[in-house]
């Protein structure tokens, strides 16, 4: 083995947080290999709502989140190709007193942290969203807000990547990572290992997996969110739709078809096959929910329904930053609402990468390790 | 409803499978969109519609059979959803709210839609599906035009131009990709159904004593026309389907065109399940099964053409083979005798169907006379070019050209475009074999959301525990 044949970093996992780490550490001058076992965003960064929401982000992450939703909204300046992404107005709907504790709540935090998020009555929310259900008690605003056509995101990426000279390998599955002199050897299931400097996890749910290869262990909860789809209707509404509570978002594209998620849960795991995963009862409540908020919903047909997969740690707080007693090792992920903030969380590890300063903090994992003693 | 044995589909097969599975006992819910049983051979006609051929006949003899069993009927009911707890799961859309059926046995027999590859004036008002039009004719005796050109490939060809000679319309032209050698070689398979010979003879007859242009190896090259369909373009093929360089074309002027290039089995719900599929050279994608027709996961059975083209007889056979499979695996005593003869049966009818599903096989050149700008998704508008374009960006696999065209998202799920789509993507991956088809997703069909939601208010809806703040 050669130093030509040597990456200075292997990014394991194309999803949009291992694309958004990729990519500055190439344009950089790095030579970088990105990894998948499957084809580029095809899991969670591929299937996802594509909401671009502070409402639905933890407080916490907002100052990221405002800055990632700048990126997403100039793709075509940093990536090259657009993915649809549009800013509208935000609206987060509370129906029951107990609704509206909460959305008063959840917009302080947020406020104070950053997102111009204001209350209106039902009345103000509907010069907004005339669409809305007249129930209505009192709704968040918030004007930063939007969504991306998440189906779009790999074929953005793709051509930036290439572009940058990341040599992208798809449909390649890493089994394990060794230390060899002076790097890591990224062993893969088919094929010769890839040798590498450095070493960035970026493998949505399967990071407990990968973190297992250096004896770490760190447990990731896995929703299994569903979504369903109309097909185009006529505009039935302009915002982007939400509850307090946050278990529904909502939107109508240009195309005129109409995407329903929020998070409610099928069934499985990481390590199942997909298909028969469905939770009729949660599909039918979501729809029913959505249809509530949003009464010509009544009128839709539902064309297609899917799941996709999610990251949550123990504190639903990202795992960004060095892997802890590893050298050269780096982990990406677990980020809530993660599509939001992957452009920016993927920016600021390959600057902690590169020994760049930090324009916000990173979220080192040591905190989610400590049960490994009490265990 | 809890039943011992849910069929999925009241065709040939799945109306046979629950009628086998009920005669020895098994309690069975058959679910069909339509309202009558009869699937697509056996369509039952409008009420309007008087009719006296074989179809007919066997599929009123269906009904009734049906109509005075113990078997429970769902008709007008949309399957949308499969699922396997411990027992199966079917969810159904049935006059305005979703219900749910329980059954310790599947049956899916889901049968085939039409394949129709894209050509430029595919869209124009005036072309059909021939396979359509079949359904045009037989359900509500209508005509697809004053002049119809009948194209593509099969025994559907023959069976639509004879039919619409017999009632009383013009047939402008048969077009046809196979060679008349083809069909004659096609005729040793065919000696031990002499019912079929006896019909594809008596079409053919009514063909030419209409005088009926009959062009082998020919394919639709384009359909004319500005509003609607003024004339059909034709052009000689070779085997594959592929275009003959410089060799003449022929205009034919027509304001209807049949146009159907075999059968794609419905898959649509054994891809949900994620079940074994393999690739079969004259069916295209198929669910895998055994000799006893079960599935790739237990007490599950897969009869009629979800598994492979083979005609009405073959169907209705193995309908019955899977009833009495599910009926045996579930305690009943059903005789070893009756299966070992049904699959005889099945055997010997086995070979004509091969011959016939032979001859609507998929051409993998017929894609090469897809335009660039010709629309290869009519629900979403999405060109051949968008397609190539998002291959030449790095597409490996039909799921990824789907989220990066949009090709295959719209109301029909991808069942007008997908043969069109896996056609392109194959010469870049090795061959159609390579190309798996769209990872399958519910509701199987689409649903109005009238259709699942109900009466509700907002306390009856079950939302979960917030999410973290
Ligand atoms: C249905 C759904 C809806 C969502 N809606 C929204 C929303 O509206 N707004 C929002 O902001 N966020 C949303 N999210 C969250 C967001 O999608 C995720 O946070 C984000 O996409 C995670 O990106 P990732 O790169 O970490 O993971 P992923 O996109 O899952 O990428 C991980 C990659 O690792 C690869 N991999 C795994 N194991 C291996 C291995 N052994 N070898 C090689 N590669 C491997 C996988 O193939 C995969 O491509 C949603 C999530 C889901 C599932
Ligand atoms: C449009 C068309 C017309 C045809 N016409 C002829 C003909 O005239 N003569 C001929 O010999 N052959 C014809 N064929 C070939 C025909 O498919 C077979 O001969 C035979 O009907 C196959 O029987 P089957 O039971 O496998 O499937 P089918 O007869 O296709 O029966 C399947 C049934 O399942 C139902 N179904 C599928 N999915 C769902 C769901 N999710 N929910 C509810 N119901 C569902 C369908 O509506 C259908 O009624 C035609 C095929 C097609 C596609």
């Amino acid at each position: 083995m050669t130093n030509a044949d040597r990456f200075d970093c292997a990014v394991i996992g194309a999803g949009v947080m291992g694309a958004s780490v990729a990519l500055p550490l190439a344009r950089a001058g790095m030579r970088v290999a990105l990894v998948d076992r499957g084809p580029i965003c095809r899991e969670a960064s591929g299937v996802n709502a594509g909401t671009l929401t502070m409402q639905m982000t933890r407080a916490a992450l907002i100052p990221y989140a405002l800055k990632a939703w700048e990126l997403w909204m100039d793709t075509p300046r940093w990536l090259g190709l657009s993915v649809g992404a549009e800013q509208r107005d935000g609206l987060s709907v509370a129906f029951t007193e107990a609704e509206v504790a909460i959305l008063e709540a959840r917009a302080a935090a947020r406020r104070a942290a950053g997102a111009p998020i204001t209350l209106v009555d039902g009345a103000r929310a509907r010069e907004i969203e005339p669409g809305l259900s007249e129930r209505a008690l009192r709704v968040g605003h918030c004007p930063v807000d939007g969504f991306a056509s998440a189906y779009l995101t790999g074929r953005a990426f793709r051509v930036a990547l290439e572009g940058a000279g990341v040599a992208l390998r798809e449909g390649v599955a890493v089994t394990g990572v060794e230390r060899v002199r002076g790097g890591w050897q990224v062993r893969v299931a088919d094929g010769e290992p890839l040798m590498a400097t450095r070493v960035v996890l970026a493998g949505g749910v399967w990071l407990e997996d990968m973190a297992g290869w250096f004896g770490i262990r760190l447990p990731i909860k896995v929703l299994i969110n569903q979504l369903a789809v109309t097909e185009r209707m006529p505009p039935v509404m302009q915002s982007v739709l939400g509850i307090a509570s946050g278990l529904l978002s909502l939107k109508q594209y240009p195309n005129g078809t109409v995407l329903i998620g929020g998070g409610w849960q099928g069934r499985g795991g990481r390590h199942d096959g997909r298909g028969d995963a469905f939770v009729p009862e949660a599909l039918i409540g979501n729809i029913r929910l959505a249809a509530f908020v949003l009464p010509a919903l009544r009128r839709a047909r539902i064309v297609r329904a899917w799941l996709g997969l999610e990251a949550e740690t123990a504190d639903a707080l990202p795992v960004l930053g060095p892997l802890p007693g590893v050298e050269d090792g780096w982990i990406i992920g677990s980020v809530h609402s993660g599509y939001t903030s992957g452009p920016f969380m993927g920016a600021l590890l390959a600057d902690a990468i590169l020994g760049r300063p930090l324009a916000l903090p990173l979220f080192p994992i040591d905190r989610l390790l400590a049960q490994k003693d009490a265990a | 409803m809890k039943v011992d044995l849910a069929v999925l589909g009241a065709g040939p097969a799945g109306a046979n499978a629950a009628l086998a599975a009920a005669g020895h006992g098994l309690s069975v819910a058959v679910i069909d969109e339509n309202a009558a049983a009869g699937g697509q051979v056996w369509r039952a006609p409008a009420p309007s519609v008087t009719r006296d051929d074989a179809d007919a006949r066997d599929g009123a003899a269906l009904r009734e059979k049906l109509r005075i069993s113990t078997v429970e009927h769902l008709d007008s009911a949309t399957a949308w959803l499969i699922a396997r707890d411990d027992a199966w799961r079917v969810d159904v859309a049935r006059h305005g709210r979703s219900e749910t059926v329980t059954a310790d046995a599947l049956v899916i027999a889901t049968g085939a839609h039409e394949r129709v590859m894209p050509f430029p004036g595919w869209t124009l008002p005036g072309v059909i599906g021939l396979a359509a039009a079949t359904i045009l004719l037989k359900a509500n005796g209508v005509l697809p035009g004053q002049r119809t050109v009948v194209a593509g490939c099969g025994p559907l060809l023959s069976l639509v131009a004879a039919s619409i000679l017999k009632a009383g319309g013009t047939v402008a032209a048969v077009v046809d990709l196979a060679s008349r050698a083809e069909w004659l070689g096609a005729l040793p398979a065919l000696a031990a159904r002499p019912d079929l010979l006896a019909r594809g003879a008596l079409w053919r007859a009514r063909i030419a004593a209409a005088r009926v242009p009959v062009f082998h190896r020919h394919t639709v090259i384009r359909a004319e026309g500005t509003e609607r369909l003024g004339a059909v373009r034709l052009g000689r093929v070779d085997a594959e389907g592929r275009l003959v360089p410089g060799a003449p074309e022929v205009a034919i002027a027509a304001d209807a065109l049949a146009i159907g290039h075999g059968l794609v089995p419905d898959t649509a719900a054994t891809r949900l399940l994620r079940l074994r599929h393999r690739y079969d050279a004259a069916s295209g994608w198929v669910a895998a099964r055994d000799g006893t027709l079960a599935g790739s996961v237990a007490r599950l059975w897969l009869a009629g053409e979800v598994g492979g083209i083979g005609g009405a007889a073959v169907a209705a056979l193995q309908g019955r083979l899977a009833g009495l499979a599910a009926a045996q695996a579930l305690g009943r005593s059903a005789a070893a005798a009756e299966a070992a003869q049904l699959q005889a049966g099945i055997a010997r009818a086995g070979r004509a169907a091969a011959a016939m599903s032979w001859m609507m096989r998929p051409r993998p050149a017929m894609a090469g006379g897809i335009t660039p700008e010709t629309i290869v998704c009519r629900c979403e508008d999405v060109p051949r070019a968008a397609i190539e374009a998002a291959i030449a960006a790095g597409a490996r696999d039909l799921n990824q050209v789907k989220q990066w065209t949009r090709c295959g998202m719209g109301p029909c799920q991808g069942r007008m475009c997908g043969e069109a789509a896996a056609s392109l993507l194959a010469p870049h991956v090795g061959g159609r074999e390579n190309v798996a088809p769209w990872t399958g997703r519910p509701p199987l069909r689409p649903v109005s959301a009238d259709d699942l939601l109900g009466d509700f208010d907002y306390a009856d809806i079950p939302i979960p525990a917030p999410a973290p703040p």
